[in-house]
């Protein structure tokens, strides 16, 4: 049997777990896939902490990275966590951390997604790292990531510096038995010690702290236990001769594998880098005494090679191993092959394998009605859009633009001058952005538009949550992450206290009221004191079946006057309604429709109609 | 032992629910288990994968032309998934169209039993019919009580002993 303590844990609740044994007293995230289970996990774990934590969900990754840090500054230990672009957004308290360092062990998640499945970029934290220099853990295993939240604690405790974790979509997301551990019990108080120097550090003292901070990593990049040790068993005596496989997080996982199909652990030395930076000084010497060839597989970019720094290896800089993407099994498995002089197998050329369905808003989602009613007003319209379910609206034909958080604001009054600056016909820009994106970096970009005169609208998609990471709350909820009640802050007040002279709500289900509104907010922006306009397009999200529990199941059908064309479901993709091609007729699947009824207004044949009646 | 499964179907299936219960039974025989799965945008309504590895591996996931089971909750994704089962790997799907696999209508199943939701059970207990699967009826029915949520356990049970029957 089992033991008793052996759960299987997805790779985030490991971390989320491990967070709590570590004694954290604070964690503070933003949510982003793959990262966002890890806050929920440490909420799970509460009821194990030995002694009190603060969990929040923050506003953004800067915030959530500064509240960490102050807790840390009084000796406390804090951790906080986030996507891989997230801490593009808190780089700027990031970069200047290692330099100032922490107090209370501070340990920084920041999870990457290779490939990418789910991300604007698939950027390698592990070399932002290098950039900022903060050590960093590369775990290759949901049990090892938990591991090394232990270890980077009493590190970063050790030397005073911040850590890095850096697990990826696989470790994020997949599962394994852990055997759980007792939540330590620290009993720090709170003792902030004044230091000028180094807590306000002007530039006067910043030299100073850049020389502590390159002789702490001096000392990590010496630390034995750090070392890369060889985990395959090929006998001493044939060290140094045999083919040298270097490896870290997901990749080592897959080439360990692949390594035991093909029997051949015994016929190379296979090392696991667990802290690719800094790389431990006495393990680079050795290498590079070697003779015999090194294959080094790192996800995503080159940190382990470059440090190394070998004319001869097999690498991404080298061009062995593709520059980009996630290595998996499969492309591993070619470069094994060809690294050992293994015969690649025969295989039948089959070409790519067919991508799948595309994922699409849900049936009934509010947004869709809102990027119906918008594309439908403004055909020729410019739509600058941003991160999260919404940017599927781009199947709808009403995004046109996704860059980074909060950036569709900018975005759509750096059109507008564009466009203005040519004369007064300038298309209409309408800008699509979610409640929690609105919070997290759309307010300074909203200012901005208003101060420069842009004329634009701008729609904010208010469904009471963050849909694609979860359903966590947004400010505007007054939920914490524990779920207690917290205070709210209202998305209309901010938009008013942004100078914003249009601001209309409307439930965009109506999307002939809503049409109407777009319609008065364009004759606002284009009028003698026009500007930018706000809507509010308000409705909740369904995903959260209680929210679909309490609306109107409105039942409908096609009827027989369905002409075949397609525009219901190419123009407003709806999951529930699909067309048969050569019968030319569409049809409602009722277990994936939910009632909402908005299809009455998309039919131009009115040929999609409420059950026994006519349309509405 | 080593054995190597996939769970395919669209965002909204139950994929990830699925995946759950058979490495829970993995986990109380005592055996090493990893999972890997989809998240985020590709679970509106996409295409999605899950894999169980049951056995002392380290990497949650499968090579082409490697895995032993397939378990295809939407026949359109055989296309885009099937590729990664090995020759003369068992392959069950969902869908009435016979063919080189064992098929069952399960979410017509589902339908009569009140809930096309249950599609993943009855897909379950339908493979499980055939003793491919590392663990069996017992261990898999233990892990539905342990990790449904208390008011859909009897409903689960019943949609994977139906799936059961074939
Ligand atoms: S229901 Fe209407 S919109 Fe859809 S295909 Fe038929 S005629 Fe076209
Ligand atoms: S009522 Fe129409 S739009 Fe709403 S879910 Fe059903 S088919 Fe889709």
């Amino acid at each position: 049997m089992a033991d008793k303590q052996q759960k299987l844990l997805m790779g985030n609740e490991a971390m989320g777990r491990g967070l709590v044994e570590a004694g954290c007293t604070l964690v503070s995230a933003y949510p982003g896939t793959p990262s966002s289970e890890i806050l929920g996990s440490v909420v799970a774990n509460i009821g194990d902490a030995a002694e009190p934590l603060h969990v929040e969900w923050s506003v953004n990754e800067k915030v959530a990275f500064e509240v960490a840090l102050a807790n840390s500054y009084t000796g406390k230990r804090s951790a906080v966590i986030m996507k891989q672009v997230g801490l593009n957004v808190a780089a700027d308290p990031f970069t200047r951390s290692t330099y100032l360092g922490v107090k209370g062990g501070f340990v920084l998640i920041v999870a990457d997604d290779p490939g990418p499945h789910s991300s604007q970029t698939e950027q390698d934290t592990r070399l932002f790292a290098l950039f900022a220099k903060a050590p960093v853990f590369d775990p290759s295993s949901p049990a090892e990531a938990r591991e090394m939240i232990t270890a980077a604690f009493e590190l970063s405790e050790q030397y005073e510096i911040p850590v890095i974790l850096r697990p990826t979509t696989r470790i994020c997301h997949s599962r394994q038995n852990i055997t759980l551990g007792k939540p330590l019990h620290l009993q720090r108080q709170a003792a902030f010690e004044k230091n000028p120097g180094r807590w306000v550090a002007t530039p006067a003292f910043l030299t100073g702290l850049h020389s502590e901070l390159n002789d702490k990593l001096a000392a990590i990049s010496t630390e034995e236990r750090l070392k890369p040790f060889p985990v395959s068993k090929s006998s001493p005596e044939k060290e140094g001769r045999v083919p040298c496989i270097i490896a870290s997080g997901m990749a080592f996982a897959n080439v360990f594998d692949l390594l035991d199909e093909l029997d051949m652990l015994n016929q190379v030395q296979l090392y696991q880098v667990k802290m690719p930076f800094p790389l431990n000084r006495e393990f680079c010497r050795q290498i590079r005494e070697r003779d015999e060839k090194v294959l080094i597989l790192e996800e995503t970019d080159t940190v382990i090679e470059m440090q190394l720094g070998l004319r001869e290896a097999r690498g991404r800089l080298s061009g062995h191993v593709p520059g980009q993407g996630e290595l998996t099994p499969d492309i591993i498995h070619t470069l094994l092959l060809d690294f050992l002089d293994l015969p690649r197998p025969e295989t039948v050329e089959s070409g790519p394998p067919a991508r799948g369905r595309r994922p699409s808003l849900c049936p009934g989602c509010p947004h869709r009605a809102s990027f119906f009613a918008i594309k439908r007003t403004f055909p020729k319209g410019i739509f600058p859009s941003d991160i999260g379910c919404y940017t599927l609206g781009m199947n709808l034909g009403a995004v046109d633009t996704c860059h980074c958080m909060g950036a569709c604001i900018s975005m759509g009054a750096g059109f507008y001058h564009a466009y203005a600056q040519d004369g007064p016909d300038y298309p209409t820009i309408v800008v699509t952005i979610g409640d929690s994106t609105f919070f997290h970096a759309g307010i300074p970009a909203l200012v901005n538009a208003v101060t420069q005169k842009a004329r634009i609208i701008v729609t904010i998609l208010d469904n009471s949550t963050t849909a694609m990471t979860g359903q966590q709350p947004t400010p505007q909820s007054g939920v914490l992450a524990d779920g207690s009640p917290g205070n709210q802050a209202f998305i209309p007040d901010l938009v008013k206290a942004s100078g914003v002279r249009f601001l209309r709500e409307c439930d965009p289900y109506d999307i002939k009221g809503f049409s109407a509104l777009l319609k008065e907010a364009d004759q606002f922006c284009r009028g003698d004191q026009g500007g930018v306009a706000v809507l509010i397009a308000k409705h909740p999200c369904l995903m959260d079946k209680s929210n679909q529990l309490k609306q109107d199941v409105i039942e409908m059908e096609i009827s027989d006057d369905c002409i075949g064309c397609g525009i219901c479901v190419n123009q407003f993709e709806c999951p529930a309604i699909s067309l048969d091609e050569e019968e030319e007729q569409a049809s409602i699947d009722p277990d994936l429709c939910v009632g909402c009824g908005i299809c009455d207004q998309v039919c131009p044949t009115g040929s999609i109609v409420r059950k026994g009646g006519s349309q509405s | 032992m080593k054995q190597q499964i996939i769970v395919s179907g669209m965002g909204g299936q139950g994929i990830l629910f699925l995946t759950r219960i058979i490495a829970g039974a993995g986990v109380s025989m005592g055996l090493e288990i990893m999972t890997s799965e989809t998240h985020g945008m590709a679970q509106r309504g996409g295409s999605v994968i899950s894999f169980v590895k049951a056995g002392p591996f380290r990497s949650p996931l499968v090579r082409q032309g490697q895995g032993d089971i397939g378990l295809f909750l939407h026949a359109d994704n055989l296309d885009v998934h099937q590729g990664l089962l090995r020759s003369g790997a068992d392959l069950f799907v969902n869908t009435s169209k016979t063919g080189s696999y064992k098929n069952i209508s399960a979410t017509e199943l589902a339908r009569k039993m009140g809930s096309n939701v249950l599609t993943n059970l009855i897909m379950l207990g339908f493979a499980t019919k055939y003793n491919s699967l590392f663990c069996g009826q017992e261990q898999l029915e233990t892990a539905i009580r342990e990790i449904s949520r208390e008011r859909f356990i009897d409903s689960n049970l019943a949609a994977f002993r139906r799936g059961l029957e074939g």
